[in-house]
């Protein structure tokens, strides 16, 4: 495949690795800096992993047990806002980083400084955010969604996360601009835009809906600031104001939000699962548009987060009904991916593992944001744990569980080693297990009229919480497995060789694994 | 719409079975839970959600059919077609056929469930014809209900004891879903509700009823019931209104019409002696003793039992410079609140009788020694 | 766009230190932003540090890129990296502003006669623009469209002129046209400011004057951050260009501010229509 002819003048890219921490501080590669995401990325994931923990332990059992009312709507928050903005979507970036110019046979990104930076904000944000935890009156305890007029009551940590969050989103747009400027104008000669890879692809349409919707999310907390220190009332009512349009902007950017941290996992999955069946992606054409148009639809449903506001009927029914057209999109995804599965020839390595319960599990968070879409039920399990069952199964099982699989695919790329496979499967059948016990009675909590976001319950809902926290405690354990098999893959083990996986036809297994630190110098020609 | 069946929404014996002897096999469950749990949706009291009952049944079976039909296929291809099995792996990666058919077929699935959803929204949003409007209130945190021209007003607090709460008494049988005073409404009339709230956004929620709906600072929102079974209707607060959240129930009291208005003579006798007593003197003990139960349905869930507050989220009131400092001072903040905190106006939420005792009682609890006693008509004079 | 069929090496700049100085000026920046919300008195010398780091990176970092461009390090491939870049930025910048419209169009159209509606909580109010909402004792006064606010439309007009009248010269090597062009650029820029000052100076209401107030400061407040930030970059442009930088065939860094330029003129544009006229 890499039949371009070498260039006389190297020059530009002798320079190797720097050694020492300034390989990381500085770096410019594409690389080292996808690593730093992904490190990142799994820190983060811990930290509010660790706050879940200390939620399912407050949920254990009813009554006030550990933490005041304050406090536990702190973790709740910071849980929610740290695992969106500090893991799901930092890790996916990393994978964006690692992955599209090793798919694209570029020699890197298209603007490497800017890719640095746009990592080193998040240590930034990361630092501002948890900070807020030791100031008086301690983090975040209005939700994730950061309501107003709640919002409008909180004490200095509250303009603290709108700061952080800010930077939070600098970095997602410009990280985003940088990846849509590699994909459009850094791809190899003969890479025709249908012939990426269909991680790069969901990327593409991922980084727009991040430059789209990161700035309508920046001005809704600017309104927020501004409401809070300097005077103006745009969620004051008695003013002319009102809270539900800071509802409206939200979640003008929270739904696209919540695609942008599924459409890259969809793409983890669709290059796994062709892998492991030995057999090309079925309906490559159809995934293509059905990525485009979700992402399309995902800037008209918004409202279905407020059905219970008390929106006009006629906006009740358009939600409604925009919303259920996703469901068609998102079913020719899962089409697809059992197609791809029909009459191959499957093995079920860890990666596998981790994207055949993707499509599983993932499909029965789609179930539940079918049965959500419907008005008249959405207004029984609105802000019940219905929608946290819901969420979890999409986010967790879906997104996070994608992003797993994706590391043990790539990992021995990534670090030359093959990962400890009989451990990878421990780890894949503890979290799966896990998460269901977590997870699915939340089903029926929320069902049953359990309210999200409370810290006490009421009796009848204690057997399952129960069983929930048992659950998440083991799923929590289970992760610290995960670290232990990448720290251990990334110190040694058998070497990769360029291909470990057979079935495995990206560009990124034309290199050797580790890939050189400056890959594709001379872009290859694809055929 | 309506299937034939009509699910039970407790759980079947021997599942329950299995989680409790689990559960006391692992010595965790307190002793005093014993309260039914369920699978499902509340078992429905109004016609409406009857409906959203059904229409949540029929798509719960839609997708478990599709389910079926997406992963039999696929567990099948799982079992069978596996390289171990030395399955040869086929190349075919199109078919445009079939890629129309799955996705028309979808569109008309979903056609189906519109149709029904789309006419229960219609009927749920038909707020007009009512019997009765009842404007509620969110407050932090608890529910104000005025009965709209008839001149009955009252708040309605969570009577959970604190004690139960923190593990000190066992729970009751209701735990955090009893109030002192329920909304009282007739049976077998439409009731609409007018909706708003005084700081934060709440949301008001009867799951038997199928009514969940916003209270939005500074607007009114509507929705309706119409239950027809006597009964009490429990439910709770469901949008996250800060330390309380969790503290706020909703219930409701459907009676037959006659207790209806007989309940309603009850509340205007009750107002017409308030307000006879309302130049009333009190003694310091009595102003204590009702300032206490005051203080702890609507001030102890910041500044907490001891009056010791959360530091850094919210001040401690014994040892408070305002609170033994002057009285004027004392019942202004008590009448106006603090804008840009929790602390609300309570000038508009209690009476002069309730703003006296708790102030009295705060003024003479914890470390606070004042001595005085703040008499209603003190507060009277200083509402402006 | 087509795959690039040169096979030129694509730049990759060294290890640099610019990107985490911003950071950590950011970082800076925003801790002492928190500090003097949090009425703390050291806020404002913190933020003042951070904005010195953050002037400091600007320096370097856009240093660095003009010795590359000036060292021919970019081949028109990473000239094509810079125009995507600059496209996809300006369209970030369209959504922040679209927020802010759809903010004014939902208060207007939604918000105020919903609470018309809510008779039964603001008993007499009806919904009119102006509006500082049913609490207010008075409504704000407007600012006269046909004032200052047209004149500084035909302004940010000119000024879309002239800039374009610079690149034509650029285009051509008229470095003395260019040079003029962009001169009268930043001068225009500079008077709309000045305009926009003495427009806030004079205006009836303030920014906590209701829903009519925020919105209104906001919309242009945020647009006139934007031609300030417009201005200095186009001053710096000028002097690029006095420094002999720019030829016919490489002049990215022109056209980029340009572009910026007519966003911020079209935002205007839009302002006008929608905030002082309508
Ligand atoms: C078939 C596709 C989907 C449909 C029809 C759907 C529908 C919905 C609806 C109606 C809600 C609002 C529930 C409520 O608050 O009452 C919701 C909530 C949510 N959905 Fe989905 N959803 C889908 C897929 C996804 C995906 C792919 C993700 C993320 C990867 C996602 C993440 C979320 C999150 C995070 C929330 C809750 C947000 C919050 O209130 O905190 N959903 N979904
Ligand atoms: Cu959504
Ligand atoms: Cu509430």
């Amino acid at each position: 495949m890499n039949t371009a002819t070498d260039v006389a003048d190297h020059h530009e890219h002798e320079h190797g690795a720097p050694s020492g921490i300034m390989r990381w501080l500085t770096s410019t590669n594409h690389k080292d800096i996808g690593t730093l995401y992904l490190w990142f990325s799994l820190f983060m994931f811990f930290f509010a992993g660790a706050l879940a923990m200390l939620i399912r332990a407050e949920l254990f059992q009813p009554g006030l047990q550990l933490f005041q009312p304050g406090v536990f709507n702190q973790l709740t928050t910071m849980h929610g806002l740290i695992m969106i903005f500090g893991a799901i979507m930092p890790s996916l970036v990393g994978f964006a980083n690692w992955q599209i110019p090793l798919m694209i046979g570029a020699s890197d990104m298209a603007f490497p400084r800017l890719n640095n930076w746009s990592f080193w904000l998040l240590p930034a944000a990361g630092v501002l955010l948890i900070a807020t935890f030791f100031v008086p009156g301690g983090a975040l305890a209005g939700g994730w969604t950061m309501y107003p007029p709640l919002f409008m009551q909180g004490g200095i940590a509250y303009d603290m996360s709108i700061l952080a969050v800010h930077i939070l989103g600098i970095s997602s747009i410009m990280g985003a601009i940088n990846i849509i400027t590699t994909i459009l104008n850094m791809r190899a000669p003969g890479m025709t835009m249908m012939k990426m890879p269909l991680f790069v692809w969901t990327w593409l349409i991922t980084a727009f809906l991040l430059v789209a919707v990161m700035p309508v999310l920046a001005c809704a907390i600017t309104m927020l600031l501004t409401d809070r220190n300097f005077g103006t009332h745009f969620f004051d009512a008695a003013a002319g104001g009102d809270a539900v349009m800071f509802q409206h902007i939200f979640w003008f950017f929270g739904h696209p939000e919540v695609y942008i941290m599924i459409l890259p996992a969809f793409g983890i999955v669709s290059t796994i699962i062709p892998a492991f069946a030995r057999k090309p992606l079925f309906g490559y054409v159809s995934m293509v548009y059905a990525v485009a148009s979700i992402a399309f639809l995902s800037f008209i449903v918004w409202a279905h987060h407020m059905f219970t506001t008390g929106m006009p009927v006629g906006g009740q029914l358009f939600f409604m009904y925009t919303t259920m057209l996703i469901a068609i999109p998102t079913g020719v995804k899962v089409f697809n991916w059992v197609a791809t599965l029909w009459r191959g020839s499957i093995t079920f390595e860890t990666p596998m593992l981790f994207a055949i319960a993707f499509v599983f599990l993932f499909a029965i968070g789609g179930f539940s944001g079918m049965v959500l879409a419907l008005v008249p039920v959405d207004i029984q399990l609105q802000d019940t744990y219905y929608v946290v069952a819901h969420f979890h199964y999409v986010l967790f099982s879906g997104s996070a569980m994608a992003i797993m699989g994706g590391v043990y695919y790539w990992l021995p790329k990534w670090t030359g080693h093959m990962y400890d496979e009989r451990l990878g499967k421990v780890h894949f059948w503890l979290t799966a297990v896990a998460f269901n016990i977590t997870f699915f009675p939340m089903h029926f909590l929320g069902l049953a009229g359990m309210p999200r976001r409370i810290p006490d319950y009421a009796l009848q809902f204690a057997e399952f919480n129960m069983i929930s926290s048992l659950g998440g405690f083991l799923l929590g354990a289970s992760q610290l497995l995960f670290l232990y098999i990448v720290i251990k893959c990334a110190r040694g083990g058998l070497p990769a060789g360029n291909r470990p996986w057979d079935g495995a036809d990206t560009l990124e297994w034309t290199q050797t694994s580790p890939p050189p630190y400056h890959s594709f110098v001379t872009p290859p020609l694809v055929k | 719409m309506r299937l034939p069946n009509r699910p039970d929404q407790r759980v079947g014996p021997s599942l329950r079975a299995i989680l409790a002897v689990s559960a006391l096999l692992a010595g965790l469950l307190p002793a005093q839970v014993h309260a039914e749990f369920g699978l499902n949706l509340h078992a429905p009291a109004t016609g409406l959600a009857q409906n959203i009952y059904d229409l949540h049944t029929l798509i719960l079976w839609i997708c478990c059919a599709i389910f079926v039909v997406v992963f039999v296929p696929m567990f099948f291809a799982l079992i069978r077609h596996r390289k171990s099995k030395g399955h040869p792996a086929a190349k075919f990666h199109d078919n445009l056929a079939v890629e129309v058919v799955w996705t028309i077929i979808p569109v008309l699935i979903l056609l189906g469930m519109a149709w029904p959803a789309t006419s229960l929204v219609l009927s749920m949003k038909d707020t007009g014809k009512e019997d009765l409007t009842i404007k509620v209130t969110g407050h932090q945190w608890k529910w104000e209900y005025e009965y709209l021209g008839d001149d009955i007003r009252f708040m309605s607090n969570s009577s959970t004891p604190k004690e139960q709460i923190d593990g000190a008494q066992p729970k009751g049988e209701n735990y955090l879903l009893e109030v002192d005073r329920p909304l009282v409404v007739p049976a077998g009339k439409k009731i609409r509700l007018v909706m708003t709230a005084s700081d934060v956004i709440h949301a008001w929620w009867i799951p038997a009823f199928g009514v969940k709906q916003d209270a939005v600072p500074g607007f009114i929102r509507d929705t309706w019931f119409r239950a027809d079974t006597p009964g009490t209707y429990r439910g709770q607060c469901a949008e996250l209104c800060g330390v309380g959240h969790g503290f706020m129930p909703v219930v409701v009291e459907v009676v037959p019409e006659a207790r209806f208005t007989a309940w309603k003579e009850e509340q205007k006798a009750l107002l017409a002696a308030a307000t006879a007593n309302a130049g009333k003197t009190y003694e310091l003990a009595e102003l204590k003793a009702l300032g206490e139960k005051v203080y702890t349905a609507n001030c102890a869930a910041c500044h907490q039992a001891n009056g010791a507050g959360i530091p850094g989220a919210f001040p401690a009131l014994s040892g408070s410079a305002i609170v033994s400092g002057d009285r004027a001072g004392h019942i202004d903040i008590v009448l106006a609140g603090k804008p840009g905190t929790t602390m609300a106006a309570f000038g508009k939420q209690l009476s002069d009788l309730d703003l006296a005792a708790v102030i009295t009682y705060e003024r003479n609890s914890w470390d606070n020694k004042v001595g005085d006693v703040v008499q209603p008509s003190d507060i009277a004079a200083r509402r402006k | 766009m087509q795959a690039h069929t040169d096979h030129d090496v694509y730049y990759v700049p060294p290890p640099s230190i610019w990107p985490l100085v911003g950071s950590v000026a950011l970082l800076t920046l925003a801790g002492g932003f928190s500090m003097l919300l949090g009425k703390m008195a050291a806020g404002p010398y913190v933020m003042a540090l951070g904005a010195g780091i953050l002037l400091v990176m600007l320096f370097g970092w856009f240093g660095a890129v003009i010795r590359e461009s000036l060292d021919g390090k970019y081949s028109s491939q990473v000239d094509v990296s810079f125009r995507w870049g600059m496209v996809w930025f300006i369209f970030s910048e369209l959504l922040f502003f679209a927020g802010f419209f759809g903010a004014l169009f939902y208060a207007r159209n939604i918000a105020l006669p919903m609470l018309a509606d809510s008779q039964l909580l603001w008993p007499g109010f009806s919904a009119t623009w102006p509006s500082a909402g049913p609490g207010a004792n008075a409504v704000p006064t407007p600012v006269d469209a046909w004032g200052i606010p047209a004149l500084n439309t035909l302004i940010l007009l000119s000024s879309g002129a002239t800039v374009t009248w610079a690149h034509w010269g650029l285009q051509k090597d008229r470095q003395f046209q260019l040079k003029l062009g962009l001169a009268l650029t930043v001068a225009l820029g500079i008077v709309f400011i000045a305009l926009q000052i003495h427009e806030y100076a004079e205006a009836a209401f303030t920014i906590r004057d209701g829903i009519y107030g925020a919105t209104f400061y906001m919309l242009t407040g945020f647009h006139g951050f934007h031609v300030m930030l417009g201005t200095l970059m186009l001053a710096v442009i000028l002097l690029r260009a006095l420094a002999g930088h720019f030829t016919p065939g490489r002049h990215f860094a022109f056209e980029a501010v340009a572009w910026y330029w007519h966003f911020v003129d079209v935002i205007w544009l839009l302002l006008f229509i929608f905030v002082y006229w309508l």
